[in-house]
């Protein structure tokens, strides 16, 4: 009788154990996936720049260097490796398109082209959703390290070395600024 | 934390689907005892649980589809409205949906929305026309984010889980009571009375089954819209978490409430999905109170225009105890609270679209109606957009304003993702139109060619015309296009247009 006991509080035992397992490893997965996210909307946002350029071009004569800024910023951003100076690419890639969307404002045969006011709506989604993307990583992050600190996941994190991972924070503050305009 | 909410919703879930079925099966059992009292109980037992397996059965398979299907929602391609794709994507991401919902759009000039889906996989969510037209894109993005917020905790679940119980304690006390009255008051009837030993048992256990099919469905429903206003509630405060823009909700819900229109495809069992309560009083003001699946209105907003400190969700738990006035009132779970980080409030979007006068705005709500059922859209040379609806089947239409004789082109159409690819080709020629002052190059090369250069079409008159780019896609040409190209809205290829 102690016996079967004994075998039944084992049982339930290892099923528990189980079930923190695998929910840490679902939960591991899902911040993995969340970094992803961000690339992919990177990735777009790369993809968008040069119709947004092309379409900008005929329209924005005398801008030159603001397209050139943010064909610069671009490249500069594919051609990186390493997550802190490609987040560094990316943060300028941000300042320029800002600055290019700022100076957009003075022309309103542009702003009148259908074409361009469906890439600015696809532009405008493509920075909330890396926007979006780093939020939602930054939330499984919290619930993954929180369920690692916590009694009795903890346990089992130390045993298989499930590590916390860290929050995504924006280095430069600035980037999030909406650029002021200047009336002369 | 919004999946430590999840949690403690279920588990509260599980407490309230126990009480309601503990009702459901007292409720049968003292049923079946009156009208046969020799082992009447049981039998009655199992005729509760029969109602309830057969309206589960009934809503569960194509439930979700069944409430689309009566609130005349339809799917729609991104064509039809890109932003709200956009903002649904962007609602999926900053939640972490597995699944992408689908998008409807449900053809009625009163704003509101919904969601559905019992699964993660299959869910929707369904907002009408006049909320597209009447909404800029940071209130948008406010509902869109409520509806996320629904999907995200499970309320469609819930809610269609609860509804059946509560249909199925109210359908057997009502089959109770009628049974009841007929033997009772009906002539005919009284032979089973007599015929039975003593018509219905014990006096008082009559008198306490009476009460129980009366008190039962009340109570049940009482738990259930109070159940449901929770889950607005909290809704709201995820939205706001995921969006971190308090004020875009809150101005979507002004707008939304100072709408007078009544939704008509409406009714009690879609209600409470909705963001907004659609059902109305016969006065027309909109329902509110305990009697209600939704808390008031003007509640809701002040709430939300009390945040303050941050887009989290203690800040709207503060928020939310400050309007109500009692400290104590918890709206959220102390399980989602505890482990939550503060989270500021982003910065209002910047309007890329100027508002609109209400005349326009109406014209807009029409058009993208007539787009979402199928409708053509010419351009006649006069500048009239004349609307074709999809039955129509004559060659020709005159135009209504300059006479003209319109020519309709052969691009049938016969769904809404024809008729988006349309309005999709308006808009590129009428982008075209604008884009190329200069008269064209007139060019002889025939047909459509080449492989990676642009291609090319030639005109073969002034009219209304028609081509296939490579991809397959139609492209229109009105009598009023001028430009030497198009692109296609599908793969992006220039065509030239001689």
């Amino acid at each position: 009788m102690a016996g079967l006991i004994f075998l039944g509080l084992l049982v339930v035992a290892v099923v528990f154990f189980v079930g923190i397992y695998n929910s840490l490893v679902g939960l591991r997965n899902r911040v993995k996936n969340a970094w992803s996210q961000i690339d992919v909307q990177l990735k777009r946002r790369h993809d968008l720049i040069p119709n947004l350029v092309e379409t900008a071009k005929g329209y924005m004569k005398h801008e030159r260097e603001t397209l050139t800024a943010v064909t610069d910023a671009r490249a500069r951003a594919m051609g990186t490796d390493g997550v802190a100076a490609r987040g560094q690419a990316e943060t300028q890639l941000s300042a320029a398109l800002s600055k290019f969307m700022l100076v957009v404002e003075n022309y309103p045969d542009l702003k009148a082209n259908e074409n361009f006011l469906s890439l600015q709506e696809e532009l405008t989604s493509t920075e909330n959703r890396i926007a979006f993307a780093r939020q939602s990583y930054n939330d499984q992050v919290l619930f993954y390290n929180n369920k690692i600190e916590m009694f009795p996941s903890n346990i089992i994190a130390g045993m298989f070395n499930f590590a916390g991972e860290e929050f995504f924070e924006i280095e430069d503050a600035s980037e999030r600024e909406a650029p002021k305009v200047q009336f002369t | 934390m919004m999946w430590e909410l999840i949690a403690a919703n279920r588990r509260k879930s599980l407490v309230l689907f126990a009480g309601m079925a503990a009702v459901l099966c007292t409720l049968g059992y003292l049923t079946g005892r009156v009208a046969l009292p020799e082992g009447g109980g049981y039998l009655g037992l199992i005729m509760a649980i029969a109602i309830w397996v057969v309206l589960s059965a009934l809503s569960l398979f194509g439930g979700g589809s069944i409430l689309l299907h009566m609130s005349g929602a339809r799917e729609v391609t991104p064509d039809v409205h890109p932003q709200l794709f956009n903002v649904v994507e962007e609602m999926k991401i900053a939640a972490g949906l597995d699944h992408m919902p689908k998008v409807y759009i449900i053809d009625e000039k009163a704003p509101n929305a919904f969601a559905t889906g019992l699964r993660t996989e299959d869910s929707a969510i369904a907002v009408t026309a006049g909320l597209l037209t009447r909404l800029n894109r940071d209130e948008l993005q406010g509902v869109v984010a409520h509806e996320t917020s629904h999907i995200l905790n499970r309320d469609v679940q819930f809610m269609t889980v609860a509804g059946i119980m509560l249909g199925s304690i109210v359908l057997l006390s009502n089959v109770f009571l009628r049974g009841m009255w007929l033997s009772g008051g009906g002539s005919s009837s009284r032979r089973y009375r007599s015929g039975k030993g003593g018509g219905g048992g014990h006096p008082a256990l009559v008198l306490v089954t009476i009460l129980f099919a009366i008190l039962g469905p009340v109570f049940a429903r009482l738990l259930y819209l109070a159940v449901s206003r929770k889950r607005e509630y909290l809704a709201d405060a995820c939205a706001v978490r995921l969006t971190r823009y308090p004020d875009g909700l809150a101005s979507a819900l002004e707008r939304i409430s100072e709408s007078p229109l009544r939704l008509e495809a409406a009714n009690k069992v879609t209600a409470p999905m909705y963001i907004h309560n659609p059902l109305r009083r016969k006065d027309g003001a909109a329902l509110s109170g305990w009697e209600s699946t939704h808390p008031p209105m003007a509640e809701r907003i002040a709430i939300l225009r009390g945040m303050s400190q941050g887009a989290g969700l203690l800040s709207y738990q503060r928020a939310y105890a400050k309007v109500k006035g009692k400290d104590r009132s918890v709206i959220i779970p102390t399980s989602g609270l505890r482990k939550d980080r503060p989270v500021a409030v982003r910065e209002p979007h910047p309007e890329v679209a100027a508002q609109k006068s209400a005349k326009a705005q109406a014209r807009d709500v029409m058009d993208l109606m007539r787009a979402v059922n199928g409708y053509a859209f010419l351009l006649c040379a006069c500048g009239l957009k004349i609307k074709v609806p999809p039955d129509f089947t004559e060659p020709h239409i005159v135009c209504p304003r300059c006479e003209r004789k319109n020519e309709i082109p052969h691009a049938k159409v016969s769904d809404a993702a024809q008729a988006a690819a349309v309005v999709g080709a308006m808009v590129g020629a009428l982008a075209g139109a604008r884009e190329h002052e200069e008269i064209p190059t007139a060019r002889p090369a025939p047909g459509a060619a080449g492989e990676e250069a642009p291609l090319e079409y030639a005109r073969r008159g002034t009219g209304w015309e028609s081509f296939a780019c490579t991809c397959g896609q139609l492209l229109q040409l009105s009598p009023a296009f001028t430009g030497s190209q198009m692109v296609c809205r599908q793969c992006g290829r220039v065509t030239r247009v001689s």
